[in-house]
């Protein structure tokens, strides 16, 4: 006989609400049933009542963590509507900003998920670490969390010769902390009695159910958005994708943690490339077309679909967001699972429940 | 005297962007640490003195905070953090979104900005915990929220 107990949409766990109805035999998952629409506020439509460039900041809100890097693929999406070219300068900034944030992303996930199976010190020392690089995104930007940094046409704000000294010094005492807590993460026995052999998704199974980002990478499927579209800059800063064989969670938080390594090399690298010049395009008029933008979040591949009608607002604004490609792989994980471990698997793909729900 | 020396604290997202949560989480750890002023993050209603709300207020989870405040034992402190929860914030016209957190529960300190500082919300917690001491004496009772069924949206 199976009982059905919720998960969610309030659960100590989780920092979102996300509601799961799990059908429970004998402590173990047989049948998962997911509830959205929690965190819908309707920015899509929202967009009807503000121009292209005030889109921008409302692109930027529809999540917090991975804000910066939806405010630059949705400019980068407008860009490519009115055929402008942005500076060189800005477009390494926006990498260096991209970076930051996915290296803040990732701390900030790993705290959780050690929070979620109970590791609270391990916790308190991801966190600790990532407010490191909150100060550095604070200097550079001006704000912690919502960075408005980059604008359609190019990057609001430039760095300064101190600021680079700041972020190279950063970074430089970031990694050998980052090293303490990967020895914790990949060589525990208790963290690996729990995250190994848990969730497991076979790497065709993880390709053919759509998944995107960390979920598929940790599968051993070398897909990364910064490698395959047609944003030449990470090709040319030397960028190699995270892979893990695993497939399990113990494999999706290796991934994580060798992204932050090759995220401090790739701002390292973008910092000693970084051209001189302008840092803006002054765009002129109003969209028209068609254009489709892809980028890679912390979480997976978002991609940004824009259509101008000739008039100061934006006809339609559509973003696929890479938490609702990943959320189908719970339904995969989860069965066979124990009602204790859900927590783990669930955070494992790490939900951003506001980006998928807008 | 424990009330207001150690007040619990729960955290509910109902419409939020995350990005005030993540700033509620961040009070918590070690550089902010509001656990010098006793405060501990709890997962319960039902063990807890302050709420802490991040987020407008949208038509699906309307019900799911009356529903968490009516849980949380008298004398409460309702915490609206962020722009959002205090007025609707950048999101106060969209078509799902009800408004300020004081549309449906009364709210007794607001922390403004987008996002606020984790200073400011620490600031903002020993605010509520003046409240809750004044609380606490007059003994003042939380007005209890009545559940509707499923609120449909006025202009949909």
């Amino acid at each position: 006989m199976t009982t059905v107990i919720p998960f969610g949409p309030q659960h100590p766990v989780l920092p979102e609400p996300v509601s799961l109805k799990l059908e429970i035999d004998n402590d173990v998952v047989v049948g998962v049933l997911p509830s959205l629409g929690y965190v819908h506020r309707g920015l899509e439509k929202f967009i009807d009542t503000k121009d292209y460039n005030q889109t921008m900041y409302i692109c930027e809100r529809i999540c917090g963590i991975c804000s910066g890097i939806h405010g630059i693929t949705y400019s980068r999406a407008v860009e490519k509507l009115f055929d402008v070219e942005v500076p060189e300068r800005a477009q390494y900034l926006r990498v260096i900003n991209s970076e930051l944030c996915r290296i803040h992303s990732h701390l900030l996930w790993l705290g959780l998920f050690a929070d979620g199976f109970g590791f609270e010190s391990l916790f308190y020392e991801c966190w600790k670490y990532r407010e490191d690089v909150l100060d550095l995104l604070e200097r550079f930007t001006g704000n912690r969390v919502i960075h408005s940094m980059s604008k359609v046409g190019g990057a609001s704000r430039d760095l300064t010769k101190e600021q680079i000294d700041q972020i190279l010094k950063t970074l430089d005492d970031l990694e050998p902390k980052v090293k303490n807590i990967e020895k914790v993460f990949v060589n525990n026995y208790t963290v690996k009695k729990r995250l190994v052999g848990l969730g497991v998704m076979s790497k065709q199974l993880a390709y053919e159910a759509g998944t995107a980002g960390p979920t598929l990478r940790g599968s051993g499927n070398a897909i990364d958005v910064r490698n395959t579209a047609d944003w030449d800059i990470y090709r040319d800063l030397g960028f190699k994708p995270a892979v893990a064989k695993e497939g399990d969670c113990y494999g999706r938080t290796k991934v994580r943690i060798d992204e932050i390594y090759e995220s401090i090399k790739l701002v390292r690298n973008a910092i000693s490339k970084l051209p001189n010049g302008e840092i803006e395009t002054r765009v002129k008029g109003f969209p028209t077309g068609e254009a489709v933008m892809r980028a890679e979040q912390p979480r997976g591949e978002v991609v940004y679909y824009v259509k101008g009608k000739g008039t100061k607002n934006l006809e339609r604004l559509k973003v696929r967001t890479p938490t609702f490609a990943n959320i189908p792989s719970l339904l995969l994980m989860l069965p066979g699972v124990k009602l204790a471990d859900v927590p783990i698997v669930v955070l494992t793909i790490d939900p951003c429940i506001s980006c998928t729900e807008r | 005297m424990s009330l207001a020396k150690s007040p619990w604290i729960i955290h509910v997202n109902v419409n939020s962007c995350n990005g005030c949560d993540i700033e509620v989480v961040a009070c918590l750890t070690p550089l902010y640490d509001a656990e010098r002023f006793g405060v501990l993050n709890i997962g319960t209603p039902k063990q807890a003195d302050i709420m802490v709300v991040t987020g407008s207020v949208n038509y699906k989870s309307v019900n799911v905070l009356k529903n968490i405040y009516n849980q949380i034992p008298d004398p409460k402190v309702v915490l609206a953090v962020g722009a959002c929860a205090s007025t609707g914030g950048i999101f106060h016209d969209c078509y799902n979104v009800i408004g300020g957190v004081d549309q449906v529960i009364p709210v007794d300190a607001y922390v403004p900005g987008c996002c606020p500082r984790p200073e400011a919300i620490l600031d903002g917690v020993v605010a509520a915990l003046s409240i809750l001491e004044e609380k606490k004496k007059g003994n003042i009772k939380g007005k209890e929220v009545k559940l509707k069924g499923n609120e449909v949206p006025s202009n949909a």
